[in-house]
């Protein structure tokens, strides 16, 4: 079978109107999606990036059939998103974190029941898929809550069942952490894991949280002013862009700070110190061996840069 | 009908919601009930003052406020809840029922619908049975069976306009109120003679909104009237025929108003 998400040298314009004087209006044309190229395969878990304003949502809308594309070639699971819309409808899942798709004055279980309707899905199959996603999510103790009562990581646990009831192969996930609290999002992070691993469902994810992406991505798309900036493994852009890495060091008490000639002392506190090396000019293993050749220590650890610390200097280069 | 079903059930939730509110949905029914009366309150004052309006009398203009009132309730009952979509854009939430596999305006109307909207059925239709008692007309078959004929012409004539004035949110954002002028505007027109308004008032609203074919035309047989104002005798029968071409061009707006949107976004 073919990728379940083709993309062409996608682009999308919008025209803006201004104000030009007290009546007349100037339009101008806004490039959100400048010819972006990708595809993703089936059972992968993409971690889709970019600051505001990037292009990310005016893609999932085109991926989704919501959005027409200006040019290029969008193709979701065999299927023209903006001709087949409905059909597609059925294979996809979306959750738009800051969007709820419940029923808000109703019970959890009304919401599921309507969509089951909506989706028109066989009852036996929807009834022992739902009890699964609530077993799994630990949701059934609020079946019977109104939506509005829930709190947030409740009820995105909630959006997360209503987007996958009909059995989605693909589904897009906008922001699904947001405003939740690390046990919650821990909770949703594992679920999509599992979840991936066990079907196979393959996860396009949106998201400003970095910690999405090292728990669950593989591959990182980073899209920044409508162009795909970075493509590719989640472990080599770590390679790639990740330069610094740390040694700690808990010297022994008493023990002068050793001068190094691999790493730089950034900062001390007491005994712990932080000593800064060049990913390409020397390995963890020769600086910690200048190190315990130097001073005695009692522990020490090596700390990888923090993606989030890479994506920000690659947004502002 | 499978849309019929899910209509239904999203009915049936959206009854469920409010009822939580049950306070609250009396108060508002209740009020609807009550505004509503005014502006029929407002027809029998100038009555007093007056026997008859452009030679119609208080029987015959109950006559007209009975169907046309009883048919733009019906379309504001059943479709009203498109009045949502300026907002739904303006906030982004239109999204959401794209990325659905259920035709957009029947998740609209399901969502939004409001038992409350009933009131004004009710009382429309108390006014028309008493008109309909009142009024000096020999009556035939023909004649009784064009009433619930022109009520049906003109809950769909109402919805059509009621969509195609909401369709104009796709293209131009905070519409809402010159929505409202012409939705509510057309229905308190159809509440007198035509014959009131001004000869260009009367004009653009024989044509460009359809609102002469609600009442006033069948009425006109209805209650054995000459055929005044330039109307031909066949176009008081035109009703259905009309509502039926009211309802293709407001399909084709919303459906072009929702391929605007989709290639301009919001």
């Amino acid at each position: 079978m073919s990728c379940p998400v083709i993309v062409e040298n996608l682009s999308k314009l919008f025209t803006v109107a201004e104000k030009a004087g007290r009546v007349r209006r100037s339009k101008r044309e806004v490039v959100a999606v400048d010819g972006i190229s990708f595809e993703v395969g089936k059972g992968e878990i993409v971690g889709y990036l970019g600051p505001n304003g990037a292009g990310k949502s005016t893609t999932i809308k085109m991926l989704t059939g919501i959005l027409t594309p200006t040019s290029g070639r969008v193709e979701v699971l065999g299927l023209v998103p903006v001709k087949e819309r409905k059909k597609l409808a059925r294979h996809i899942g979306v959750v738009f974190g800051q969007r709820s798709q419940l029923w808000w004055d109703l019970p959890l279980s009304d919401s599921f029941e309507l969509l089951h309707h909506v989706y028109r899905t066989e009852l036996g199959r929807h009834v022992s898929r739902r009890d699964q996603l609530v077993d799994l999510l630990d949701i059934g103790p609020q079946m019977s809550t109104p939506v509005r009562q829930l709190s947030l990581g409740q009820r995105m646990r909630g959006e997360l069942i209503a987007a996958l009831l009909h059995e989605p192969e693909l589904v897009v996930l906008d922001e699904p952490t947001i405003g939740l609290d690390v046990v919650s999002k821990d909770r949703v992070r594992g679920f999509l894991h599992d979840m991936n691993n066990e079907s196979g469902t393959t996860i396009l994810l949106t998201t400003h949280d970095l910690g999405d992406v090292e728990r669950l991505c593989e591959r990182l798309l980073i899209i920044d002013e409508g162009h795909v900036i970075w493509d590719g493994a989640l472990e080599e852009f770590r390679d790639r862009h990740a330069q610094v890495r740390t040694v700690v060091v808990d010297l022994v008490p008493g023990v002068d700070i050793p001068e190094l000639s691999l790493a730089r002392l950034v900062r001390s506190d007491g005994d712990r110190c932080w000593f800064e090396f060049n990913r390409r000019q020397a390995t963890a293993a020769t600086v910690i061996g200048e190190l315990t050749s130097k001073v005695a220590i009692r522990d020490l650890s090596v700390d990888e840069a923090k993606i989030e610390d890479l994506v920000r200097a690659l947004y502002e280069e | 009908m499978a849309g019929a079903r899910l209509w239904r059930h999203l009915v049936g939730a959206r009854v469920r919601s409010e009822w939580q509110y049950r306070a609250s949905f009396f108060a508002l029914f209740t009020a609807s009930l009550l505004f509503s009366l005014t502006d029929f309150v407002a027809v029998v004052l100038v009555f007093e003052q007056v026997p008859s309006i452009a030679d119609w009398s208080i029987a015959e203009v109950a006559f007209l406020y009975g169907t046309g009132v009883t048919a733009a309730a019906l379309a504001d009952a059943t479709i009203g809840a498109v009045e949502s979509v300026p907002d739904r854009i303006r906030l982004g939430t239109f999204d959401r029922l794209l990325v659905r596999p259920a035709p957009a305006l029947l998740q609209i109307v399901g969502d939004d619908f409001a038992l409350r909207r009933f009131g004004k059925v009710l009382q429309s239709a108390v006014i028309l049975g008493v008109a309909i008692a009142a009024v000096d007309v020999e009556w035939t078959v023909a004649r009784a069976a064009m009433i619930p004929l022109m009520i049906i012409s003109g809950t769909s004539l109402f919805t059509s306009i009621w969509i195609v004035s909401n369709s104009v949110a796709f293209w131009f954002t905070d519409t809402r109120e010159a929505a409202n002028s012409v939705t509510y505007g057309g229905s308190y027109l159809s509440q007198y003679p035509l014959a009131v308004y001004g000869r260009w008032f009367r004009r653009l609203f024989a044509v460009a909104v359809p609102i002469s074919f609600v009442n006033y035309l069948p009425a006109l047989f209805v209650l054995q009237r000459p055929t005044d104002l330039g109307f031909a005798p066949w176009m008081r029968f035109a009703s259905p025929l009309v509502a039926l071409l009211a309802l293709i061009v407001a399909a084709q707006v919303w459906a072009l108003g929702i391929r605007h949107y989709r290639s301009t976004g919001s």
